[in-house]
């Protein structure tokens, strides 16, 4: 004879797979907004590169972007030539 | 670098997950003593498996990131113990509910399964202050590899003691008899395991990927802040 009847033990058995699949679900959608927040970092960034170079007015242009919480800041500074810097590629990464 | 070999292991993992619950509800024989309940068992167990594992290979990972002073390696066993907090928060939850079903309490205190899992799992919760606490990125790195050999070490001494201990209330699954399961329970369970096993490195890669690509952006971003500052010093010396 088993412990529960079928009927109060299929929620025990629902409640801890529903636990399984929302840690799952959770964790992927965390995931996911972190790379919804770098591609839209990215695209900031190509447009920068995009833009023609002005020299001297573009400096005294201020370059807005979003910091790493997503925060609109200005860095005060113009955009130079970020075209060079992405084709040299990235450095060794440092994690955190 | 991390994504690498992505797409065949997240299908497999689809397609194993699908397998194993199809296993789980059509085809595994309902447990004669526990019925329905046991159906727990093939999610709690593999999740517990899988994260010890990967608590060891947390380890494992920061043995080779002091060998060799890789940084991608510290990296490596963050994301591993990280997912594998993930997986234990699971184990505990579903094993709670698996125990009040079964022995008509939520938590066993004097059960040394449950118990020493428990002190494994607060054991590494403490990683994450210690871990985001020291700023300087090196030190950060060095000091999180020493915590993750000394608890990854930990972790088998753990199994070995909970085997050695008197069996109370909680089953063993993993002896020599193979937990006396029947055939078809025995292969659901091993494409449980499998499923959780592919799970688990899919979703380790996805957070690597993720990880590295935020991290060379913001390496981006300094940069080109830098030559801008560059370009607008030289102008402004002009």
């Amino acid at each position: 004879m088993p412990a529960l009847p079928l009927d109060e033990a299929g929620q025990y058995v629902a409640g801890a797979y529903v636990v399984f699949l929302l840690l799952i679900l959770i964790y992927v959608a965390i995931i996911g907004a972190k790379v919804a927040r770098i591609q839209r970092q990215v695209a900031e960034l190509l447009e920068l590169t995009d833009e023609p170079e002005t020299g001297a007015g573009r400096s005294a242009q201020p370059a807005r972007s979003r910091d790493a919480g997503g925060r609109e800041s200005s860095s005060g500074r113009g955009a130079g030539s970020p075209a060079e810097v992405i084709a040299r590629g990235p450095e060794p990464e440092a994690p955190r | 670098m991390y994504s690498r070999g992505f797409r065949p292991i997240a299908i497999a993992t689809v397609l194993f997950t699908a397998l194993a619950f199809g296993l789980v509800f059509f085809y595994a024989p309902l447990d004669g003593d526990q019925g329905f309940i046991q159906k727990i068992f093939y999610v709690h167990v593999p999740m517990a498996i899988v994260a010890l594992c990967g608590f060891v290979a947390g380890g494992i990972m920061a043995i080779k990131h002091l060998r060799s002073g890789d940084r991608s390696w510290d990296m490596r066993s963050y994301v591993a113990i990280h997912l594998s907090i993930i997986l234990g928060t699971g184990v505990l939850i579903t094993g709670a509910i698996w125990a009040k079903a079964s022995w008509g309490h939520w938590w066993l205190w004097d059960e040394p399964v449950l118990v020493s899992f428990l002190i494994v799992f607060l054991l590494y919760c403490v990683y994450y202050p210690l871990r985001f606490s020291i700023e300087d990125p090196d030190r950060q790195a060095r000091y999180s590899s020493v915590f993750a050999i000394a608890a990854g070490a930990f972790v088998p001494i753990n199994f070995v003691a909970v085997r050695l201990a008197e069996q109370i209330t909680h089953p063993r699954v993993l002896s020599q008899t193979g937990g006396s399961m029947p055939g078809e329970m025995r292969l659901t369970f091993l494409v449980c395991l499998v499923a959780m096993t592919l799970l688990f490195v899919t979703l380790w890669k996805l957070e690597l990927t993720s990880k590295q690509a935020s991290m060379q952006l913001k390496r981006l971003r300094g940069r080109l802040e830098l030559r801008a500052e560059e370009r607008a010093a030289t102008q402004a010396s002009r």
